[in-house]
Order: structure tokens, then C-alpha cells, then sequence
């Protein structure tokens, strides 16, 4: 059921949100075991609120605009009195004392937070394998990855224990888990949504995002998130549209723009069937397709690989066993300590991108990495604005291939990194982007077709996306 | 080898702001070590998730220092991470500004005594946030060890001289003048003792040689000195040590990296300290939650205009224009830029200086420490005082008369401008300078006074003061010599 439906049905009294959150939560029981999308959930908290949801209902008071929604969060983003483990042995026992800024937007449209999804450690992955409490399994086949890193919030959606969920997007963690679990994802334009209370990866990359079943469903929980927070000096502070209202009216003329660049080897035959039928049934309902240029796609995946990792090593040197979560029993000394506990407390991948990111930032070599990358990334900026001289939007594949199986690339991270070779670049440009699922392979695995838009165009984006996927429903 | 070398010397000293609240969060900006961890926050902790947003009144508070330092303001500046591991830094980073500061290129003159004045070009002088407090025992076992966040996150501005200065005396005037300018523009607090002001010393020796030409020695950087007369001892301690250790390694500079030696004020040594800075990398990139700050021509004009005129210019007008005493002037201006203004503003009313400096100085000045007012606050306006004094510069009153005034304006709740004249006629302060009329009163007390009229005829001198008394009270203000000698004539007579 959409979230439409399912809030339309509490409005007319069919169900009420106590009983949504009792068939999730009976849902989570009867299978979480196997997918494990969930490191934490609130069954105490979710029916309380949600009682106190329906009470307001019923006595008639006004209610939000996800009133009574179950909402599955990240757990990388902080909530108050509820662990926020990043999926990390380090902040295993950290529970914030704060609820990030979306988590204050979520309760103030009375939306249910049911709990908190697994994700890669730190959100560095795209498999959701780099947990340190285990990896999640993709609902459609659960011998797969569900991606990542937001791999527990598509699964949990995808597998019907929550409605909604919440995500972070820092080069593709939203829209390729998305893909692969065959749901709605979108990232937001950088600076749409607070970070606050975001457990930063990479700050100027950086954007949390809706996943849902539907577009109709990411648009009524991004206008939840949307905003400006003056606790974030990188939010932008700009009016925010309504997403939902005339979301399904088509854009007349709609300019599709893709790029040659993005249809490289590597992307398995299937996506490039299925993103080409995508685009004629498109063309067929009035769209048309441009050939655009984005020259320096060509870079992203480097550019990412040197950005990405210099700020989170900078962003996760705080978690040195001094002042809050997982410290040592045993150390000689204050180097030690520090070294230990972070030995201890961080996993293997979470390392690789620290070293990574200090290497590229020490002194004599960050001239030629980290300010080289800025550069690059200005121009991937440049090309992105060039091509939107001409078209609404831009698609694109959301990923190489469909959902590998668990394991497949744990011992390749260059091959694992290169998942996130069509999602990165709006990452880099602070673009919205969005992935919605646009059929199967023969195995009946999910395909997501890539929409980007303009920054701040996340009405557009959203619109384009409700077309394609109208496109679908005609064509199943 | 004598002892006859060139001292060189840059000082960097870290100045907290007066703010409210802290660099990048809410959270109170006050020393209050009895209570560790009170005033902060999850952005001031380094919780995951939080964000800094800049204090827009802090930077203008260092934009108001930098202007009063003569520093050019740059219109975009930006925040750096300096990384590095320690106990005090939550975030393991601490927000500072690293190749692109908010101002550089200053100056500061330094006065070094009556005759000599030298100019200290200082390179910067940039924001960055405070670190905690590490309250541990010094074995490194880690053990036992307390940290204190209270100070975290307080604005800090760093100001960065050039090596201009020649001697420890001058080392210990650049702070002192500095430290009348911050406190005097109210910026800072300037307290060694609680931190508020902080000094490092790059020393170094340049050695004439036999050729005509100069060498030098390795740069020592000497830290952990609590006030400034300790500076002075420390540098002169240190450039002894120096020129021990050049005579006995002939180092040079470049032979060996710059070395770090702390301050043990008991012992009056400096000694070897393994510094955070060895083999440091602080890998500063541009902090991404923060946004550049930018800064329009018209702010600077404007922070620049309300600076008005700066402490050592006002003493300088003090004596130079009023003839005010050194001291004098000294202790106006420390006293404050609304003191320094209530004293302009007698002076303006009265004309008389040196009567005004007098006057604020000791009457004004005990009042308002017992009350514990400003100068503003003080319910006798300049306006009153200074009315007071030109009737003491006209001789209405003299100084008797005005300090019988002034005890009644304390008494009274609020006092106006035509009190003063109210007040001299109802306590009958006026001095009477007629002489018919002071003769009348004379006549009349010597002829109620017949013994001790005969004792003065007879050569005893002292018995005019009774009379001189009697007449005084009768008159109510006089000139005593007029009476005195009002009385010897008619008894001479």
C-alpha cells in the first residue's frame, strides 16, 4: 500500500497508525532475522507515539503531514534516547542526547520513528557488508546485497516494515540501494536538508534523503526534511515548494538530457536495455531525449575517492576513546589509548578510507590530491550547469549491474567503489538526483533509472520522476 | 667571544574575546573553573552529528581588534581544521584559520621607556576556537587524568608579531601596551593568571662575527608563562642560555629544528619541552560545515569609525594638549574609554584640566569603586561636576566650599545643573570678596572681643585665630588671608 493510501485510510478511519505500526512491527519479527535491515527497534516508542497520533486524530486536533506514517531512520543520524551506532563497534554505546534536526521535523509532522537501519559503518560502502553487526539482506533475493550504504532503510521499505525511510546520500548511498531493492530513493540538493544530527562521512557531500515506495511517498517525506535550519551554516535558506501538490501533472515538452559518457563498459546489458526502454517509453509520453556532454565524468570516481575520504578523516578522528563511545580496556600510554581503541573500535574498510584521507591531506601532497580534486570537482559543477543550458534533467543508469551477491566484491574494493560510478557525480555538483525502479532483469531483480535535476529543482525532479513512473505502471 | 649580541625576538599571544557566548555554539563564554563541563553543548563536546555556526559577534569583536591593531581586513576569509590528537579537543581538530587569516599586516608602537618608541609589525592576527582544559598528572600513563570543556569553543584571537623586538623589556611593554588597547576598546580581558591572554616567545640570537657579518642561532620557542614580568625574566633567562649553548655548540640556525622550552617560574629556569609541534602535521584543509565569511568595505569603514580614538592617542592628547601629568593620564585611560569620557566632558564645561584631572581621579574615582559603577552610571554628571569646578576657576567657591558641595550632590539622589548655584547659596558657600563687607563682620566680632583683642596688642599672636574663626563663621566663605589681615589692620591701627 502507498503512503497516500495508508494515510487516507487512518484519515477515514479503516486502520488506525497503532495498527500500522503492529503490522510492521509483526512483519520485523516474522523476517527481520533474514534481512536484518534493523540494528534497533522501538517497538515501546513507535506505539506510543503512535496512540498519541491516533488520540490527536480522534479528538479531531490538526495533525502533521506524516501523521502516523512509520518512518525507518539511519542509523547514522542521532536521535534522542535511542543508540545511534553508525554500525560501528565505536559508538556501540553512544546514545545521543539530541535528536538530529530532521529526526525534531519527523516527530513535528507526527510522523512514527519505528527505528534505526543498518548501514555500512559510517556509511562508507555500498553493500551494507561493512556493518560491524551484519550485513543486510536484499529483500527481492536475499542471497544479494541490498546496497549501500543505506542498505537497511531500501530493505526495510522494499520489505514492508516501514512505509517510509530515511537515508544519507553521500555518493550514491540513497539512490543505489534504492535501485537495488527496487524503491524510491532521492538525495536532495546539497544544503535542502540540515545535517544537523547527521554523523558526518563527508560533510560537503553530505545529504540525507526520503526512500518510500512511491514518488508520491519520497515527495510527502522529503517536505517533511526540506528546510532551513540555522544549526547548519551550509543549509540554504530558501523557500520550500509543495512536492505533493500537482506532483502527477506531466511537464509538458519535458527535455531529457543523456550522456554518452555515462553509457561506459561496465554497465551490464540488462540496465542498458532497460534504461534505453525507459527512455522510448518516455519519448512516447512527449518527452524528448538530448545528447548532452559531461566531459569530466571521468573523474568522478577519483575526484570522490580523494574527497570523500580526506574529510571523513578528518570527520572521524573525534572517535579517539577519550570522550564518548568504545575505549580500550587496555593501554601503556595516551598515544595508545587512542590507537587502540580506534584499532578496535573502526573495521577494516572504515581504515582503508582514513589512511586514504590522511594521506591525502598531509602536508606536501595535499596540493596535489585534496585541492587538485576541488578543482576538478568545480568543473564537474561546470559541466553539469552547462548541460542544463539545455535540458530539464538528465538521466542516467543508477547502477553497473544489478544486485551482486553478498560477498561478491568484499575482497574488491576497487570494483565495489566503481558501483557508485553513476551516482557520484551528482553528489560532487550538489545536484538533486533521484532513482526510481524501472523493471527487472531475467532474474527479477530491480533496475533504477536516474533522474538529476538542477539545484533546487526537486519539484521538477520529482514531477520527471512521477512520469516514469506512471511509464512503468502502463507497462506492467 | 663577548657577550655582545643582537636579541631577536616574535611573540604570538592568544587573546580570549569578551563574548557572550562561544565561537561556534550557544553555550555561556565565562572562566568558571570550580565547575568543569558545565557550559557546553553536543557542538561544543564534538558530539557525532553536530555542526558549528559561526558567532557573527565574535568575529566582529575581531575585526574591531585587528582594525585597533592597524591590520589590513581581508574581504574573505575562511575556516581551516588544524588536526591533531589531544585530550582537551573534542573534535580532534580545532577550527582555526590557516593560509587565508580575517587580517594581517598591522602594527603596534610600543613605548619602551620616556625617550624610546619602537614599532612592532605584527604578520596576522586570525580567529580560531579554544581547546579544553587537560587537568593530568604528567607521566603520560593516562591514567587519572581530567578534562575540563568548559573553555572549548571559546573565541580566540591569535596575534602573530613579526620579530621586531629587541629585548625582554620590550617584549613585556608590547604586551602591556597591548593590553591597554584590548582592554581599553573592550575586547578582551587580558588575565595571564586566568588565561585570558597567553604568550609564546620565538627567541633567537644574532651573533656579530670577526667578518662584519651576523650569525644566528637556532629559534627556541618558550611557552607556559604566566605574566608578563615572567616574560620578561624568562627571555632575558633564555637569551643567557642561549649564548651559554652557541658558545658551547656553535649551532646555527638550520642546523636543528626549532625547539620548544616551558617556563618553571620557581626554578627560574626554561626547560626542554617534547612538544605537540615536533614532526607535526596538522594537515589544515577548509572546514566544509563552515561557510566563508565575507566582509564589505563599508563594515570595515564602519567598525573603524566606531573604534574612535585608541588609548595611547588620548593619554598623548591628555598631556599634551591638557598638561596633564603622565601619570595622571595613565590612570584615566586604564581606567576606561567611558571614564576617560566623563573626564573629557568636565574638562569641556570647566576648562580647567588639571582641576578636572584632580577631581575624577580621587573624588570620582572612590566613588565609583564603592559603588562599583562606570563612570556613565554616576549620578553626578559631568555636566554638574564641571559646572562645580568653573565656579571654583571663578573663585565663587573655593575648594573648602566645593567639597561641602560635592558631599551634598553624593547625598542627594539626583543632582542638576542649577543645584550647583541652589546649593552654594542655601549652604552659604559663596566666598564674600567685598571688602566693606568683610570689614563690618570684623568690627563687629573684635568688639565682642575685647580680651583676646588686647592679648594680639600685646604680642600674642595666637590669639587672632579664635577671631579669625568667629569671622569665617559669620561670613560663611572668605578668603581667610583677607580676613587675617583685615583684622591686623583695624587692631594695628
Amino acid at each position: 500500500m502507498t503512503v497516500s493510501q495508508l494515510l487516507q485510510q487512518m484519515e477515514s478511519g479503516a486502520t488506525t497508525s497503532e495498527q500500522l505500526v503492529k503490522n510492521c512491527l509483526n512483519r520485523i519479527a516474522a523476517e527481520d532475522e533474514t534481512i536484518h535491515a534493523f540494528l534497533y527497534i522501538d517497538s515501546d516508542g513507535a506505539l506510543d507515539a503512535a496512540r498519541s497520533v491516533d488520540a490527536k486524530r480522534a479528538n479531531g486536533r490538526p495533525t502533521g503531514l506524516l501523521a502516523g506514517l512509520p518512518v525507518a531512520v539511519k542509523d547514522n543520524i542521532c536521535t534522542r534516547g535511542l543508540p545511534t551506532t553508525c554500525a560501528s563497534r565505536m559508538l556501540e554505546p553512544f546514545v545521543p542526547p539530541y535528536d538530529a534536526h530532521i529526526v525534531q521535523q519527523l516527530r513535528a509532522a507526527d510522523a512514527v520513528v519505528i527505528g534505526k537501519t543498518n548501514l555500512d559503518e559510517f556509511a562508507m560502502g555500498s553493500s551494507t557488508e561493512n556493518s560491524a553487526f551484519g550485513a543486510t539482506r536484499n529483500p527481492a533475493d536475499t542471497d544479494r546485497s541490498p546496497g549501500g550504504s543505506s542498505g537497511g532503510s531500501a530493505a526495510a521499505v522494499a520489505a514492508g516494515f516501514a512505509p517510509l525511510s530515511i537515508g544519507s546520500d553521500t555518493g550514491g548511498s540513497i539512490r543505489q540501494p534504492a535501485a537495488f531493492c527496487g524503491v524510491v530513493g532521492m538525495k536532495p540538493t546539497y544544503g535542502r536538508v540540515s545535517r544537523y544530527g547527521l554523523v558526518a562521512f563527508a560533510s560537503s557531500l553530505d545529504q540525507i534523503g526520503p526512500l518510500a515506495n512511491d514518488v508520491d511517498g519520497a515527495a510527502r517525506l522529503l517536505q517533511v526534511l526540506a528546510g532551513y535550519d540555522k544549526r547548519d551554516s551550509t543549509s540554504i535558506n530558501r523557500e520550500v515548494p509543495n512536492f505533493v501538490e500537482g506532483l502527477q501533472v506531466p511537464i509538458e515538452g519535458l527535455r531529457i538530457g543523456i550522456a554518452s559518457e555515462h553509457l561506459v563498459e561496465g554497465l551490464s546489458e540488462p540496465i542498458r536495455h532497460r534504461f534505453e526502454s525507459t527512455l522510448d517509453e518516455l519519448r512516447a509520453a512527449g518527452a524528448t531525449v538530448v545528447d548532452v556532454s559531461l566531459p569530466h565524468t571521468k573523474y568522478c570516481v577519483a575526484t570522490y575517492y580523494l574527497i570523500a575520504p580526506s574529510e571523513a578523516s578528518s570527520n572521524l578522528a573525534r572517535y579517539d576513546g577519550v570522550h564518548y563511545g568504545r575505549r580500550t580496556e587496555n593501554f601503556d600510554d595516551l598515544i595508545d589509548l587512542y590507537a587502540a581503541s580506534r584499532a578496535e573500535g573502526l573495521g577494516p574498510e572504515v581504515k582503508r578510507r582514513i589512511m586514504l584521507g590522511t594521506y591525502a591531506l598531509s602536508e606536501g601532497y595535499s596540493d596535489k590530491f585534496y585541492q587538485r580534486a576541488l578543482k576538478v570537482r568545480r568543473l564537474i559543477r561546470d559541466d553539469y550547469d552547462t548541460a542544463f543550458a539545455n535540458v530539464d534533467v538528465i538521466a542516467s543508469p543508477v547502477t553497473p549491474t544489478t544486485a551482486f551477491r553478498i560477498g561478491e566484491l568484499v575482497e574488491d574494493p576497487l570494483a565495489m567503489y566503481l558501483n557508485d560510478i553513476y551516482t557520484i557525480s551528482a553528489n560532487l555538483a550538489g545536484l538533486p538526483a533521484i532513482s526510481i525502479p524501472a523493471g527487472t532483469d531475467e532474474a527479477g531483480l530491480p533496475i533504477g533509472f536516474q533522474l538529476t535535476a538542477p539545484a533546487f529543482e526537486e519539484f521538477r525532479l520529482l514531477k520527471a520522476a512521477a512520469m516514469v513512473e506512471r511509464q512503468q505502471e502502463v507497462r506492467s | 667571544m663577548s657577550g655582545d649580541y643582537e636579541i631577536i625576538i616574535g611573540l604570538e599571544v592568544h587573546v580570549q574575546l569578551l563574548t557572550n557566548s562561544k565561537l561556534f555554539c550557544g553555550c555561556a563564554n565565562k572562566f568558571n573553573p570550580d565547575n568543569p563541563n558545565v557550559q557546553t553543548c553536543p557542538v561544543c563536546l564534538g558530539l557525532p552529528g553536530s555542526l558549528p555556526v559561526m558567532n557573527r559577534h565574535a568575529f566582529d569583536l575581531s575585526v574591531r581588534t585587528a582594525l585597533a591593531l592597524n591590520c589590513r581586513i581581508a574581504e574573505f576569509t575562511r575556516w581551516d581544521r588544524k588536526q591533531y590528537f589531544y585530550p582537551d579537543l573534542p573534535k580532534a581538530y580545532q577550527i582555526s584559520q590557516f593560509d587565508l587569516p580575517f587580517s594581517h599586516s598591522g602594527w603596534l608602537d610600543v613605548r619602551v621607556d620616556d625617550e624610546t618608541q619602537t614599532r612592532v609589525r605584527l604578520i596576522r592576527a586570525h580567529l580560531e576556537e579554544d581547546a579544553g582544559k587537560n587537568m593530568h598528572d604528567e607521566t603520560g600513563s593516562g591514567a587519572g587524568s581530567r578534562v575540563d570543556l568548559n573553555r572549548t569553543g571559546t573565541p580566540l584571537l591569535e596575534i602573530v608579531s613579526e620579530p621586531d623586538i629587541r629585548s625582554a623589556v620590550e617584549a613585556r611593554r608590547y604586551l602591556e601596551e597591548l593590553k591597554l588597547l584590548l582592554t581599553y576598546i573592550g575586547v578582551s580581558d587580558c588575565n595571564m593568571q586566568e588565561g585570558s591572554l597567553r604568550c609564546d616567545a620565538n627567541v633567537n640570537l644574532h651573533i656579530p662575527q670577526d667578518d662584519g657579518s651576523k650569525l644566528a642561532t637556532p629559534i627556541v620557542e618558550i611557552k607556559n608563562m604566566n605574566s608578563f614580568s615572567n616574560v620578561e625574566i624568562a627571555i632575558e633567562y633564555e637569551t643567557r642560555r642561549l649564548f651559554a649553548e652557541w658558545q658551547e655548540t656553535g649551532a646555527r640556525l638550520g642546523d636543528i629544528p626549532k625547539t620548544t622550552r616551558g617556563w618553571d617560574a620557581d626554578r627560574g629556569v626554561t626547560f626542554a619541552q617534547r612538544g605537540k609541534e615536533e614532526a607535526a602535521d596538522y594537515r589544515y584543509f577548509p572546514d566544509p560545515d563552515l561557510i566563508p565569511v565575507t566582509v564589505t568595505q563599508d563594515e570595515i569603514a564602519g567598525a573603524k569609525s566606531e573604534l574612535g580614538e585608541l588609548p595611547t592617542a588620548r593619554a598623548d592628547r591628555f598631556k599634551s594638549q591638557f598638561g596633564l601629568s603622565a601619570y595622571d593620564a595613565k590612570v584615566i585611560i586604564e581606567r576606561g574609554p567611558r571614564f576617560a569620557d566623563y573626564f573629557d566632558a568636565v574638562v569641556e564645561v570647566c576648562d580647567e584640566p588639571k582641576l578636572a584631572a584632580n577631581w575624577t581621579t580621587q573624588e570620582v574615582l572612590r566613588e565609583l569603586n564603592d559603588r562599583g559603577i562606570q563612570a556613565d552610571e554616576f549620578h553626578i554628571t559631568p555636566i554638574v561636576l564641571g559646572t562645580m569646578l568653573q565656579r571654583v576657576r571663578d573663585e565663587k567657591i573655593n575648594n573648602a566650599g566645593a567639597r561641602k558641595l560635592f558631599t551634598a550632590f553624593l547625598e542627594a539622589e539626583a543632582v542638576a545643573v542649577a543645584d550647583v548655584d541652589r546649593l552654594i547659596d542655601d549652604m552659604r558657600l559663596e566666598v564674600v570678596s567685598d571688602t566693606g563687607q568683610i570689614e563690618a563682620v570684623v568690627q563687629e566680632v573684635l568688639a565682642a572681643n575685647p580680651g583676646p583683642c588686647a592679648d594680639f596688642r600685646a604680642g600674642k599672636q595666637a590669639a587672632i585665630g579664635p577671631l579669625i574663626g568667629q569671622c569665617m563663621k559669620k561670613l560663611g566663605a572668605a578668603d581667610p588671608k583677607l580676613v587675617r589681615s583685615t583684622i591686623v589692620n583695624l587692631l594695628t591701627e
